[in-house]
């Protein structure tokens, strides 16, 4: 266990440092004069012009080398301090801070709800087999298809705009976070329900659950006592890889529902050149990553003892 | 007796309880007019942000501007102008106060301007010798040299004054104390702001109690936020959309003309297009009544002149210009093309090849962009349609690589055109979002000389001359004005749009109950 963790923190280090590089030299590697898209974002599209990007350059230092820029963002690094916004000049740790809170808050409800979905179908689908195992692959692959812009717009038709359930976009209120929160899970469970169905069909026709049966446990004795646990440790491996989704999915679900999370910042800072935020916003998903992934392994170690193999 | 007081303590109780309500009241669905627009509001600072917090009817100007871009009292109750235009004179309004309690006096103007005339602003632009105070209500203004758009440039979101306890020793502004009809209630920056009704605003006090604006970046969710009815007020509708809703009840869809003008920036000193004969070759093969009914929705927003006829110094009597392909195919051989190989027009086995770029911040700008790729094509020029961020386009401009460049440029950013004008046509090299290499030093040299002309009947003259070598020698290609499509809901009457876009008009809207 304290091997894992010795690890995790090691990569921590090593995706701050390669995903905050990374970013930095693709922001420099871009075409176009930062200091005229810091000001488009600073002062809007009216007010951009050739003073404005001027006072933007000798104000932030944009004339210095992208090595000096690259080594003085390391050092403020070393000493957690993102620095400051090229747009709106408040620090990037609070406007990080405050976005994160949104995110984690869409990505948890998010995954909870795709696991309430797709735990109950995919083990039913297990179970009866048939017509309902056939549905809901159709279903999977159907939605798995579909961009997920799109199931966020659909959403919006269905429970917005026909039935006025919920609000379209916006954020405030729990109603708020329904719609962006169904998306998310909707798109994470057509796949992860497939994984329940295929770990489920594989216990459920082990001689050691037919053996458990067989020495007279009931079904649901069974599947309690030996086929939870086993379906289990795979289930969270793979909701850990499906990590990657969820972040993905944030930027474009906070983009249509207004949702002033991480990842509509992210995209935000992109068209502003807002490099700072940028780095930020990048340092803090891959740490998130690494986060949750070592909280994934440490379940799987809980589920699963033997653990050597979960390593 | 024993009901007459039953009936009083009733009648007390409820006074009680409504005063209470609304001493705590929040914002609800029920006391919240909900605003939907494009812009964020990226800080507090109002040099940069300011138009959000003029729209919200938190901060005001000095002096304000019509629907028609006349001046007109603002906190200044009225103006003089002295020396031929090198002294302004404002007399302030009396009974001002700040949403703190602060009063507005003459030193607390003085200082805001001063403090303006510091940061990236429209004053900063101004040679502005003092700003003195000459009675405890009165501040004079003396400048360098006559300016006068000064009163349209006081009148502009970066002239907007503060309440001294919301700026820093270093002058930097930390919270929004305004003199408006409404106050912050809550700010979430960048994305949502929410005003509440100010009981001591010195002018029409709201009826409505709240208002909330909340940024949609993406035009379909604004869309979408439109025809579900749960916002009040939804600000730059997709026109695509405008038929849907239009058939939709309990909505209604307004169109509204703004100074500002759908245009195309030719870079005068690139090759292909310093020849007169070839630009106007370009604008007659441009079908705009196409344009502006199908991708507008407004077949009266097609022109080819710059500014707008409410702008009649510089509207010009002109008829406007057919869409006449064959007359265009013969200036350009007029010009020395000749059709080439798959009917595209060529010189020295050259083809008539450019590069349009544009920017997706205004929903129409990337359709109209391709509807001239095409409508170009059956002239037999090549074009490259290049989707970008507006700030290409003063970049293009700077560093000569700009060829043309599709834009909404707002001639009312300042409400007289005048200061845009100069902006943009004032120098031989042009301006950003201005006329690209054009050479007319005796136009340059007018247009310069009109900041100090105070006679209307010059003043109309020679903007008369200035706008009629604009429209013959295109250093810019107007192709319609821009048509605002804003979509309000059932909840609410009295909504007036501002052309200047510097208000949403909040304090004179009412609920429909």
């Amino acid at each position: 266990m304290r091997a894992l963790l010795i690890k995790r923190c090691l990569q921590l280090l090593a995706v701050s440092w390669g995903v905050g590089t990374l970013t930095f030299l693709l922001m420099w590697a871009l075409p176009g004069d930062m200091a005229y898209r810091i000001a488009a974002g600073r002062y809007g599209q009216d007010a951009v012009d050739s003073q404005a990007a001027e006072l933007v350059r000798s104000e932030l230092g944009l004339d210095q080398s992208a090595w000096s820029a690259y080594w003085q963002w390391l050092l403020d690094l070393l000493q957690w301090n993102l620095g400051e916004s090229l747009v709106s000049g408040m620090p990037v740790a609070g406007e990080l801070w405050h976005m994160l809170g949104h995110s984690v808050l869409l990505a948890f409800v998010g995954i909870v709800l795709a696991a309430i979905i797709a735990i109950p179908l995919g083990l039913a689908a297990a179970y009866w087999r048939g017509w309902l195992d056939r549905f809901t692959l159709a279903l999977s692959i159907t939605i798995r298809a579909l961009p997920i812009f799109v199931i966020g717009l659909l959403a919006i038709v269905i429970f917005a705009l026909e039935l006025n359930w919920l609000p379209v976009a916006g954020f405030g209120t729990p109603a708020h976070l329904v719609l962006p929160a169904l998306t998310l899970a909707i798109s994470l469970a057509a796949v992860s329900n497939r994984v329940v169905t295929v770990e489920a069909k594989r216990v459920f026709s082990a001689p050691f659950y037919e053996f458990a049966q067989t020495k007279g446990l009931s079904t649901w004795q069974a599947f309690v006592h030996h086929g939870l646990r086993n379906i289990a440790v795979p289930l969270i491996a793979f909701f850990g890889v499906q990590l990657i989704t969820v972040i993905e999915g944030v930027v474009m679900i906070e983009s249509l529902f207004s949702w002033p999370g991480i990842g509509h910042g992210l995209a935000h800072a992109i068209f502003a050149r807002d490099i700072p935020v940028i780095q930020g916003a990048a340092l803090m998903m891959g740490a998130l990553f690494v986060v949750l992934n070592t909280v994934v392994d440490l379940a799987c170690y809980y589920l699963d003892p033997r653990g050597g193999n979960v390593r | 007796m024993t009901q007459y007081l039953l009936r009083t303590l009733i009648a007390v109780s409820l006074i009680v309880q409504c005063h209470l309500a609304s001493a705590t009241s929040t914002p609800t669905h029920q006391n919240t007019v909900k605003v939907h627009g494009v812009f964020e509001i990226p800080s507090l600072e109002p040099t940069r942000s300011g138009y959000a917090f003029n729209r919200m009817q938190i901060l005001e100007t000095l002096v304000d501007v019509d629907h028609t871009g006349r001046l007109t009292p603002g906190l200044a109750t009225e103006w003089n102008v002295k020396d031929n235009g090198k002294v302004w004179e404002f007399i302030l309004r009396d009974d001002v106060i700040f949403h703190d309690g602060t009063v507005l006096t003459a030193k607390i103007i003085i200082d805001n301007l001063n403090l303006i005339r510091t940061k990236p602003s429209a004053l900063k632009k101004v040679d502005i010798k003092t700003i003195e105070a000459i009675e405890p209500n009165r501040i004079r203004i003396t400048l360098a040299k006559p300016y006068r758009p000064l009163g349209a440039v006081l009148a502009h979101h970066s002239a907007s004054i503060v309440a001294p306890t919301a700026i820093t020793a270093s002058g930097e502004v930390t919270d929004l104390i305004g003199t408006g009809p409404f106050s912050v209630y809550k700010i979430a920056i960048p994305h949502k702001l929410v005003v509440k009704r100010f009981d001591h605003y010195w002018g029409q006090k709201a009826t409505i109690e709240y208002a909330s604006y909340l940024t949609g970046h993406r035009s379909e969710a604004r869309v979408l936020q439109a025809r579900s009815g749960q916002s009040d007020i939804v600000f730059g509708i997709d026109p695509a959309a405008i038929p849907m809703l239009k058939r939709l009840s309990g909505i209604s869809v307004i169109q509204s003309d703004l100074p500002r003008t759908l245009t195309l920036k030719i870079n005068i000193g690139h090759p292909l297009l310093s020849d007169r004969r070839v630009r106007e070759a370009l604008s007659l093969s441009i079908n705009r009544k196409g344009i502006a009914t199908a991708i507008l929705k407004a077949p009266q927003a097609a022109t080819d002149q710059l500014l707008p006829p409410s702008m009649n110094d510089w509207h010009i009597q002109q008829k406007s210009a057919n869409y006449d392909l064959k007359r265009a195919k013969q200036l350009l051989q007029e010009a020395g093309w000749e059709k080439g190989a798959e009917n595209w027009f060529e010189k020295d086995g050259k083809p008539f090849e450019l590069t349009l770029i544009t920017y997706a911040d205004r929903p129409e700008l990337p359709t109209i962009a391709t509807a001239i790729q095409d409508q170009w094509k059956r002239l037999g020029i090549k074009l490259t349609v290049n989707i970008t961020n507006s700030s290409a386009i003063p970049a293009g401009h700077q560093d000569g690589s700009l060829e043309v460049a599709l834009m909404a440029r707002n001639y009312g950013y300042i409400a007289d055109p005048l200061g845009v004008l100069i902006k943009d046509f004032g120098q031989h090299s042009g301006g950003d979002w201005g006329s690209m290499n054009w050479s007319n030093p005796s136009i340059q040299a007018t247009l310069n000389r009109l900041v100090e002309e105070s006679d209307p009947k010059k003043y109309y003259a020679q903007a008369q001359q200035i706008a009629t070598a604009i429209y013959q020698e295109k250093p810019l290609i107007p192709i319609a004005y821009y048509v605002q499509q804003t979509v309000v809901g059932k909840r609410i009457k009295e909504f007036q749009f501002d052309p200047y876009e510097r208000n949403y008009h909040l304090n004179t809207l009412q609920w429909k109950r």
